[in-house]
């Protein structure tokens, strides 16, 4: 069954561009990307899009559907009505380099942020770490940083001028999978607030929502993180208890 | 030989505020409506002073527990200490309530509703929210949502109290064990609140959630993990327990009235 579809995609470069409108073929099974493609094929040799794996899994074809941050490898025609225009346009949040192709490297930058794993004085070979103990971590590895998480988000989606204090959902939940790991050492406590920025988080869960892996990012890793930050900073009974058994802590310093 | 110019980093120039076509506005509107009747609702009725115990079956509406004004009469199981006198605007159970609107106007649950709903930030997944700047939780007030769990104890006492009650419920017009369609309503309220109380993501931190090394305590463990299965459906729970307190109130207040007489199964 093919029929011919309404698009609409942006077209631009460098900021500046507008949407423009195509007319094309959609056969029974096919997903988003592949009229992507075949525009290009067929209509618009130049349309610049990314894409690695067709499969969901390396989180390049990050892009908007309708308004909404999807994977197009993952957006079944299927879910439109055939008469329905579908419009396709880059994701919003971070600069776009050409058409449907954004320039993620925010993202690293911020990757880069987060101090990396400390084991402490435990030599290779040393750890023992039970299946319980790691279990939840291992919601957030399934991560394939498509970074629609961290577009959706309206703390720096409406609000550019946030982008240099907040981390986003996805770097939020690194710091909360190494608060979480039986062997890091180290204590992001302090940091998750004042460098990554964790305050901004008002938990309306559009990181959640749009997920591909569907991490649950605020139920599991961003309130959990909320109320260890709490229990370091803001609990007036810790901190008093902190203070009369005079117990000393060692937060990683701000960067 | 040309070289290459990086090309200047700018967002693309999309002017419409969401390029959504579902039906993305439903789910402010709604929650306002259901917050905003629930708040009347819950006001009129904790300012009413009148129609919350059935003395015959001592059924007490959740709304009044525990009631501390004199003219709570034999409904005042832990002592009356305010004055028959007290202004209108006092509510009988005024050590209750507050704490149980605390708790969830700081729930996580409730936060994301009316942060959505009723400041629309953000009104909606992708769709641009009104705001010339945004700060967050980051700064008073609500910096004070991080005492969460303090109205979490509280709310657990008061579920407590809540539990007395229904076993007070329990109660027969000849003075011993009775079963009526009242009882087995406060019954369910009262199991409703406290899965919505249990499932609480402070109370999933203290119970376990908190610790790096699940493994060297089994018990918290076991706790964090029932406590999580719970969690799932927090949201759920907040808004039938909203029904459900509702349900159970209304239903208190008609037997109180003398609209109707409680069915009873059994004495
Ligand atoms: S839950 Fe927090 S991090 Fe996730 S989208 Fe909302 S504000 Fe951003
Ligand atoms: S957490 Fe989910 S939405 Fe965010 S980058 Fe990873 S896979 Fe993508
Ligand atoms: S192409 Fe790899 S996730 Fe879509
Ligand atoms: S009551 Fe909702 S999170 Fe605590």
């Amino acid at each position: 069954m093919s029929y011919q579809a309404k698009f609409r995609v942006w077209r631009g470069e460098a900021g500046a561009g507008a949407l423009r409108d195509y007319t094309v073929e959609v056969n029974e099974g096919e997903v988003v990307l592949d009229i992507i493609h075949r525009l290009q094929a067929t209509q618009a040799p130049d349309l610049a899009v990314r894409w690695n794996c067709k499969a969901g899994k390396c989180g390049s074809c990050s892009a908007e559907i309708n308004g909404m941050p999807r994977l197009l490898c993952m957006t079944r025609m299927s879910t439109f009505a055939e008469d329905e225009t579908v419009t396709v346009t880059p994701i919003r949040t971070f600069p776009v380099i050409r058409d449907l192709v954004p320039d993620v490297s925010w993202n690293y930058a911020k990757a880069r942020e987060v101090p990396s794993f400390d084991p402490g004085d435990v030599k290779p070979g040393e750890f023992r770490m039970m299946q319980r103990d790691v279990a939840r971590s291992q919601e957030f590895r399934k991560c394939i940083e498509c970074f629609l998480c961290n577009n959706v988000c309206h703390v720096v989606r409406d609000h550019e001028e946030n982008m240099p204090a907040f981390a986003g959902p996805r770097f939020l939940m690194r710091v909360a999978e190494l608060e979480m790991h039986p062997a890091d050492t180290a204590d992001r406590r302090k940091i998750a607030q004042s460098d990554h920025g964790l305050g901004f988080c008002n938990i309306t869960k559009c990181c959640t929502e749009v997920c591909p892996e569907h991490i649950k990012i605020t139920d599991n890793a961003l309130i959990p993180m909320k109320e260890r930050v709490a229990g370091r900073s803001y609990d007036p009974l810790v901190w008093l208890g902190n203070k009369i058994t005079r117990r000393k802590h060692t937060d990683t310093p701000k960067s | 030989m040309s070289t290459a110019t990086a090309p200047t980093k700018a967002r693309a120039a999309i002017g419409e505020r969401t390029l959504r076509k579902d039906n993305w506005r439903r789910y402010p509107i709604v929650t306002v409506v259901i917050f905003t009747a629930w708040l009347a609702y819950g006001l009129v009725r904790s300012l009413m002073g009148s129609d919350f115990w059935v003395a015959e079956y001592h059924y007490l509406t959740p709304f009044y527990s525990p009631c501390v004004n004199v003219e709570c009469g034999e409904a005042a199981l832990f002592g009356a200490f305010l004055p028959e006198a007290t202004p209108f605007f006092i509510p009988f159970a005024v050590l209750s309530l507050p704490v149980l609107l605390l708790f969830r106007l700081s729930c996580y649950y409730y936060r994301k509703a009316y942060y959505r709903a009723y400041w629309a930030s953000p009104p909606a997944c992708a769709v641009g929210e009104p705001h010339q700047s945004y700060t967050g939780e980051r700064r008073f007030p609500l910096i004070s949502q991080n005492l969460h769990r303090y109205t979490w104890v509280a709310a657990f006492i008061v579920s407590v109290i809540n539990t007395w009650d229904v076993v007070l419920a329990f109660h027969g017009k000849d003075g011993g064990v009775g079963v009526g369609l009242g009882t087995l309503i406060l019954l369910i309220n009262l199991i409703l609140l406290w899965a919505y109380t249990i499932s609480c993501h402070s109370c999933r931190h203290i119970v376990g959630g908190r610790l790096r090394n699940f493994s060297k305590h089994p018990v918290r463990y076991w706790a964090w993990v029932q406590v999580s299965k719970l969690n799932e459906r927090h949201g759920q729970l907040a808004l039938i327990t909203l029904g459900t307190l509702v349900v159970t109130d209304l239903y208190i207040a008609l037997l109180a009235h003398g609209t109707f007489s409680d069915p009873r199964i059994f004495n």
